[in-house]
């Protein structure tokens, strides 16, 4: 469903994407396991739409991103390396205003949410600012797992998060997946998520299966 | 799956989330407005306050605050929402990008605008004005202010993430923004003399629906550039 | 529109070679012209009624004048293509632009001010056409701050474009509000007449260094231009064979 080929993205004189391509099926998870510095982020932000790729073609469900981006905007889950949160609005609060743009849910589905990504004892009204870097990240994941989108881009959602973290971010990567959903990872280390189909991707000049 | 909300229901949304924010860090949006005050206060104290010579200086006296405080408000608009990532997110919305930054110009303007418009008509009282001025002087500031704030967001877009913010954003805004000064100064003087000024608001009037037409897509293109 | 032709001005290779072969020509008419300009203007005009001599300042500052608004707008529709079409060749000759332009415009004010101060007795007048002058002097240097300030140069490429388009779209308006602010009091004037209501003595050589300042700009702008490509390209194979061809 969604289809790259010959991908090329300069950044200034740097060519940092050459020639890449790859096509992903509902169900299935890229993990970007490159190493620092080689393009992840980069690669990222181009397929979400901020930077133009030179060369290549971004294809989804069959037709060019180019077409209608809007409509893939709407499918699509980017979280980058800023969690995308109000520090002076509380969890629910950021999790609504994010919500209202994108689809129309019931206060007692954000609530349950939060629960899910074990946040659910925090006092509702305690603005963001108050919360550490990994409830902030699980507020970041909890939104984005709102949105019904079937694209996920994560560059590295596991920053920040410890050992009980990382479960709620597999087990909301295990609910996507089955759900029909897609992925594209960036991360350091391999996400183990058993069941799922994963693919990994070592270095942006291997070819991936 | 659910429904994408309208265009409208999402810059409602921007609208509503933008006030909340600002009720809970007053202080912030009151300091173009303290600011407009004090430059306004300044230039008496920079002449002698003859009565005559004061209400000749009113026009310019207003409108040069007006302009460096809504420069000074201009500096905030995005730049909260462009270091937490929020702006990234509105882009990757599938809503309409020049909406919602509109939504958020105009919010942005009903906090520091909106306030300077009504403390207009007291600073030229303040400065030998009669009160027969008050109407026109209102209509202009009021036509002005808007305008000053489509056209500040593209300056605000295109130097967001620039290291040298304020003075830049000054730099190029000022030039664009003159026609502004022109106009309004003169419909303020002509409402404070009790002339005729039909053709400097009609004037301004036009300076603002172009601005509504155009500056938004502007501001939208230079704050995607902004995230590339 | 011919598609082809824009994509090979597109591409940098060409353009390279199109500017190396065509701006010593374009500077070698413009200096043609110049001579034949300041001939004509400060030998062969006749003396000015109202003005004596000190009007001749007008073979410079009239094609100064001229030249900064075409620059500008010659800039701004480079950058616009540029950033439409995704053309990079198109974001260097826009930078090539700005210095000349800016030049230009400081040459107008400056021959402006050596204009008003005998006519007038004082070293700034708010002639309208002075005002509007200084703004597009503020244009340009708004647009080289704003390139200068942003790191990324595709990014700085493309903010620029946004706002040269932003004030190519002000400069009839500032023109404009410039003027009618102007005729709120009737100010003097610097030129009391211009264009064809001239004697065609004084208006041919006037003409001819419009000409002569439109050729110099085009030669800079395709020289800078160049250099700009030189120094984006400077990775790109094509290049060390153009420079070992040179050799």
């Amino acid at each position: 469903m969604l289809e790259v080929t010959q991908l090329h993205l300069w950044r200034g004189d740097r060519h940092l994407l050459k020639g890449l391509g790859f096509s992903l099926e509902p169900g299935q998870l890229l993990q970007l396991l490159w190493p620092n510095g080689t393009g992840k982020t980069s690669l990222l932000r181009c397929l979400a739409g901020f930077t133009h790729a030179e060369e290549g073609e971004i294809r989804w469900q069959g037709r060019p991103v180019r077409e209608d981006r809007d409509e893939f905007h709407w499918q699509l889950a980017y979280l980058g390396h800023e969690n995308s949160l109000k520090d002076d609005l509380s969890a629910p609060e950021n999790l609504r205003f994010a919500c209202a743009l994108r689809t129309h849910l019931k206060e007692a589905q954000l609530r349950a949410r939060l629960d899910m990504v074990g946040l659910g004892s925090i006092d509702p009204h305690l603005p963001v600012r108050n919360f550490s870097a990994g409830q902030k990240r699980r507020v970041a994941l909890a939104r984005l797992s709102l949105w019904n989108a079937r694209l996920w881009l994560l560059d590295e959602p596991a920053t920040n998060l410890d050992a009980a973290g990382q479960a709620v971010l597999a087990s909301l990567l295990q609910e996507h997946l089955a759900a029909g959903g897609m992925a594209v990872v960036a991360t350091h280390r391999p996400i183990d998520l058993p069941g799922a189909h994963s693919r990994y991707w070592h270095l942006p000049g291997d070819t991936l299966q | 799956m659910s429904s994408r909300p309208s265009a409208l229901a999402a810059a409602v949304a921007v609208l509503e989330r933008d006030l909340v924010l600002a009720a809970r860090r007053p202080g912030e949006w009151l300091q173009p407005l303290g600011f407009f005050v004090l430059v306004t206060v300044l230039f008496p104290l920079a002449l002698d306050p003859e009565p005559t010579r004061l209400r000749e200086l009113a026009p310019a006296a207003l409108w040069v605050s007006l302009l460096l405080a809504s420069l000074l408000a201009l500096e905030f608009l995005f730049r909260e929402d462009a270091r937490d990532g929020t702006l990234e997110q509105f882009a990757l919305s599938g809503q309409s990008f020049t909406a919602l930054l509109l939504a958020k110009t105009a919010t942005h303007w009903i906090l520091t605008g909106l306030p300077m418009v009504v403390a207009g008509p007291f600073a030229v009282l303040a400065l030998g004005a009669p009160a027969t001025a008050i109407p026109g002087v209102l209509l202009a500031v009021l036509l002005g202010s808007v305008t000053l704030s489509l056209i500040g967001a593209i300056g605000a877009g295109l130097t967001l993430g620039t290291r040298r913010g304020g003075a830049l954003l000054s730099l190029l805004v000022l030039p664009l923004v003159m026609p502004v000064l022109v106009f309004g100064a003169r419909a303020t003087a002509r409402a404070i003399a009790g002339d005729e000024m039909a053709e400097a608001i009609l004037l301004l009037g036009s300076l603002g629906v172009l601005s509504l037409t155009l500056a938004p897509l502007a501001a939208a293109a230079a704050v995607r550039i902004s995230m590339e | 529109m011919n598609w082809t032709w824009l994509h090979r001005f597109g591409s940098p290779p060409y353009f390279y070679r199109f500017a190396g072969r065509w701006a010593p020509w374009f500077l070698g008419i413009s200096i043609v012209l110049l001579l034949a300009g300041l001939y004509g203007g400060l030998v062969m005009a006749p003396v000015d009624y109202y003005q004596s001599e000190v009007y001749r300042i007008i073979y410079v500052h009239v094609p100064s004048a001229y030249l900064a608004l075409m620059s500008y707008t010659w800039m701004a529709l480079a950058a616009a293509i540029g950033l439409i079409w995704r053309i990079k060749v198109c974001h260097a000759i826009a930078a090539g632009c700005a210095p000349a332009g800016a030049s230009f415009t400081a040459v107008s004010l400056i021959t402006g001010m050596i204009w008003g101060e005998p006519t007038w007795g004082t070293w700034w007048i708010w002639d309208p056409r002075l005002v509007s002058q200084l703004f597009v002097l503020f244009f340009f240097l708004g647009y080289m701050a704003l390139r200068s300030s942003i790191e990324d140069r595709d990014r700085a490429d493309r903010a620029s474009a946004v706002l040269a388009i932003v004030g190519l779209v002000n400069v009839p308006i500032v023109h404009y509000s410039v003027d009618w602010w102007n005729s709120l009091h009737q100010a003097p004037t610097l030129m009391r007449s211009d264009g064809p209501s001239m004697p065609m003595a004084m208006l041919w050589p006037l003409l001819v260094m419009i000409g002569a300042y439109t050729f110099y700009f085009v030669a800079i702008m395709l020289m800078r231009a160049r250099a700009e490509v030189l120094r984006r390209e400077r990775g790109g194979t094509w290049l060390r064979e153009e420079l070992a061809r040179a050799a």
